[in-house]
């Protein structure tokens, strides 16, 4: 094992990382979204509608696009979803509306319903007028703590309605999980920071970066100073395996990594492996084995502990793995991590299989992939909330997520909360946008009862 | 296969499918790539008196439909833009080059005797098969006393088509306009007339659509526009129609017909035939999709009549024809109601909504837990169709009649027919 692990910046050629970093699924253009509008029935009750976390009226948005009423199709969709532009790029439509389309009963060929969204959002954005105005102003003030998805839906919400709006991003830019989570070709062009502005554009929005809940700021303080304070802070922490080894150079989070690469301005410049093991079913284990392997590396493989079907990430994501180069190994859990001169050498895993009473077992048997560089990508977690800090009463917790009713009102009856921080939300942006809408309009309520 | 050699007023060709009077049939070029490509004949477009007429620029209008283009199709193109000597020479030699092909020459001059006899004679020279009284064409021409301005006089079309009878030999097929209230006027003037066939119909005033920036209809000519001739699939029921009115009229006597109007495939063609039609006329297809359009039709219709058993076009025509008739002899007695097949059913709730707010409210939309479900309420229903047109997937919506034991009864007959109460009383 001797050898020096493998892990260089700037494996492509120049020209590669432009074109393997940009849009995985290219917009459609005016005459391929004719067409792919024509193909909407225009369903009553739609199922498509009911299948989409925030309640979009897709019917009517796909067929005001196929009258060319473009305007009037964006705003059906920001009406409901004011990052309509970026779930048209993120959600997976698969496991969503495309999966309630009734033409897949019909041929297997759901209407393209995300690029739809996609081709009306883009053009009102590209217009650079913002499709909404303020009610008269209320006097009150919400906090908002995150600059997320949920934290930013909510505080549009809150300015429309005429409250005016501060919120505290602990890291240097807004945009949440869009501008540091989200695998870059689903979100190039600085699309994230782009909606960011564009729902700024609304006014009586203030955001104030480098701001951290228990660090520079505490519940009570934010209790005290406003009307109603909105927690959308999401997931800060990342699960650890628990294994021997986790500390040896060359294992990352694959968060991390992904942030940085999001941030970086010169791709080629980031160090990847040769050899690359990612731990995990989900989105973000899909996100980092397929941009590392664009980034270079020569062999990724992605490890489950379970079958396909058990995996977060949806089969269409699991495919887009496998025609990257991914190599998908189901059934198998890490054992040790090992290492030598303190570098990562190889993972040791253990098949496993599903024992008579249907829990998870090793099976005894091991193998062993070699390795220079490891991604954990197991899941996130809520960093625990620094909840003596400032003398705030206890906010009532659901596991380790933060309890909410279905307005998203918290225990603390002036603090809501929304996104990956709340236990009722599905891990998904759209699902984020509407917790912040729903809680906006709830405050709303309460501020004006 | 099925023969499908065709003949009509006493011109003959080796299939039914030709090419309307139009752009496509202008000039030899165009004509002999039609006759290559297989087209059974041509009506040659329409020709008139020397100087030859101006055309602009531009001359079509269209309508898309759900991204369909050309649904529906306008033209302010006049009659041909060429001398008449140039036209006349290449009619000649076609026919010279192609003589199996139907070559029937579109005409088109002044109400005046002596201009129809003039340009008869040059034609016959040509030893085309016949020629076809353009007496339709809507736009343009008609301002001149022309086209339909004639179609739309009985008494001018019974004189012209019997002038031109007397000074030619030539089988006379008239061209009769759409653009009236009632075809058969037109129709049964150009039987007394003489002639030998008739062709329906030509295009129908039209404003295919406006341009809002422009604020002016389309095709727009440096910011004007002008009503033009509709054709093209959306005018193939107008057409059926009149085709059908004409076949089924006693005082038309069974005269010949050449069915035109949105006629694309083998079985517009065939449809058109069951309603009397003896050869059809394309134009909107071609200019569409090119010549290569009547391999289809040929080997459709071959096909289709062989698997009937038809042997050739007469078994065939007008065999629908008896079964076209008057509102008042529909049996009142006969019942249908829609039936939904659930297997089929993708739930998209059309059915439900056509129904529930603009018709009968003949269907329930259920929904247990999510899953939805269109159910027919059988005595709601009054059998009219609408759902099974607007279901998206075909044979899920079926007609089902009810056997509920009844004679046939129509309005002549029904008591409830005031004209019946009062011959009781």
């Amino acid at each position: 094992m001797g050898t020096q692990p493998d892990i260089v910046a700037g494996r492509l050629p120049d020209s590669a990382y432009a074109e393997n970093f940009s849009d995985v699924h290219p917009p459609l253009d005016r005459k391929a979204a004719l067409i792919e509008s024509s193909r909407c029935y225009f369903c009553y009750d739609a199922p498509c509608i009911e299948a989409c976390p925030t309640g979009i009226d897709i019917p009517s948005f796909i067929r005001k696009i196929s009258t060319d009423n473009v305007r009037g199709a964006a705003q059906d969709i920001l009406d409901e979803n004011i990052m309509g532009g970026a779930c048209a790029r993120v959600c997976p439509t698969e496991v969503l509306c495309e999966e309630a389309c009734v033409r897949n009963t019909q041929e297997h060929k759901p209407v393209q319903i995300g690029l739809l969204q996609r081709y009306a959002t883009d053009a009102l954005m590209d217009e650079g007028t913002h499709p909404f105005t303020r009610a008269a102003s209320s006097g009150k003030r919400i906090a908002v703590v995150g600059a997320g998805p949920a934290g930013l839906s909510c505080a549009h919400r809150a300015a429309m309605l005429g409250h005016d709006v501060v919120v505290f991003e602990a890291k240097p830019k807004a945009g949440g999980l869009n501008e540091y989570g989200i695998a870059a070709y689903k979100l190039p062009d600085e699309f994230a920071r782009r909606e960011v502005d564009f729902i700024l554009d609304i006014g009586g929005i203030e955001i104030r970066n480098d701001q951290a809940l228990g660090r520079d700021f505490s519940l009570a303080d934010l209790r005290r100073d406003y009307d109603a304070v909105f927690l959308g802070m999401g997931l800060g922490g990342v699960r650890a395996l628990g294994l021997e080894g986790e500390d040896l150079e060359g294992v990352y989070n694959a968060v991390d990594y992904i942030a940085e690469l999001r941030q970086s301005d010169d791709l080629k410049s980031l160090p990847v492996g040769r050899k690359v093991v990612v731990i995990g079913g989900g989105n973000t284990a899909i996100d980092i084995a397929v941009q590392v392997k664009r980034l270079g590396a020569e062999d990724v493989t992605l490890v489950y502990r379970r079958g396909a079907d058990a995996m977060s990430a949806t089969g269409h994501e699991q495919e887009f793995a496998q025609v990257n180069g991914v190599k998908i190994k189901h059934w198998a859990q890490p054992r040790e991590l090992r290492g030598a001169h303190g570098r990562i050498t190889d993972v040791v895993f253990e098949y496993t299989q599903l024992d008579d009473s249907g829990r998870l077992a090793g099976t005894g048997d091991a193998f062993s992939l070699p390795a220079d560089m490891v991604f954990k990508a197991i899941g996130q977690q809520m960093l625990p909330l620094p909840q003596a800090n400032g003398g705030s009463e206890l906010l009532e917790m659901d596991g380790a997520c933060i309890a909410v009713n279905e307005d998203r009102q918290s225990s603390l009856p002036d603090v809501w909360a929304g996104g990956d921080c709340v236990s009722i939300s599905e891990d998904l942006t759209v699902a984020a946008v509407q917790d912040g809408k729903l809680a906006a309009q709830a405050i709303d309520s309460f501020l004006r009862r | 296969m099925a023969d499908l050699r065709c003949e009509i007023g006493g011109v003959k060709s080796p299939n039914p499918f030709w090419l309307a009077s139009a752009p496509p049939t202008d000039k030899e070029y165009n004509v002999v790539r039609a006759f290559k490509a297989g087209w059974g004949g041509v009506v040659w477009k329409t020709l008139g008196e020397d100087p030859p007429v101006v055309n602009v620029s531009s001359r079509y209008g269209a309508m898309s439909y759900n991204g369909t283009r050309m649904a529906g199709f306008n033209n302010i193109e006049l009659i041909t833009d060429r001398p008449l000597d140039v036209n006349l020479r290449e009619i000649k030699q076609v026919k010279k080059d192609w003589p199996d092909r139907a070559m029937v020459v579109s005409l088109m001059v002044p109400c005046e005797e002596e201009n129809w006899r003039a340009i008869l004679a040059k034609v016959e020279e040509t030893g085309a098969d016949g020629v076809e009284l353009n007496f339709g064409c809507p736009h343009g021409m008609s301002e001149r006393g022309m086209g339909s301005a004639v179609g739309q006089v009985p008494e001018y079309i019974e004189m012209v088509t019997r002038w031109c009878k007397k000074h030619t030999r030539m089988p006379v097929l008239v061209k009769l306009t759409p653009n009236v209230t009632n075809v058969l006027g037109p129709a049964r003037a150009a039987k007394a007339g003489g002639a030998d066939a008739v062709s329906l119909i030509n295009t129908i005033n039209s404003i295919v659509s406006v341009d809002l920036d422009v604020m002016a209809p389309t095709p727009t000519v440096d910011g004007k526009g002008t009503h033009g001739g509709y054709c093209g699939p959306a005018v193939k029921p107008i057409a059926m129609h009149m085709v059908a009115e004409i076949a089924r009229d006693q005082e038309c006597a069974g005269i010949p017909i050449s069915g035109i109007g949105g006629i694309s495939n083998w079985r517009d063609a065939a449809e058109f035939m069951t309603l009397g039609a003896g050869s059809v006329q394309v134009c909107t297809a071609a200019m569409h999709k090119g010549f290569k359009i009547v391999e289809d039709m040929i080997d459709g219709l071959g096909y289709w009549m062989d698997e009937k058993g038809y042997g050739t076009l007469d078994d065939f025509r007008g065999a629908a024809v008896p079964n076209v008739t008057d509102w008042k002899y529909l049996d009142l007695n006969y019942e249908t109601v829609a039936k939904i097949d659930q297997d089929l059913c993708i739930k998209c709730g059309l059915c439900h909504i056509a129904c529930e707010d603009t018709s009968h409210q003949a269907i329930a939309a259920e929904k247990n837990g999510g899953a939805r479900r269109y159910e027919v309420i059988d005595a709601e229903c009054v059998g009219c169709n609408l759902c099974m047109h607007v279901c998206p997937v075909e044979d899920c919506i079926t007609m089902v009649e009810v056997d509920n034991g009844k004679d046939y009864m129509n309005w002549t007959q029904d008591p409830r027919n005031p004209m019946n109460q009062k011959a009781a009383e």
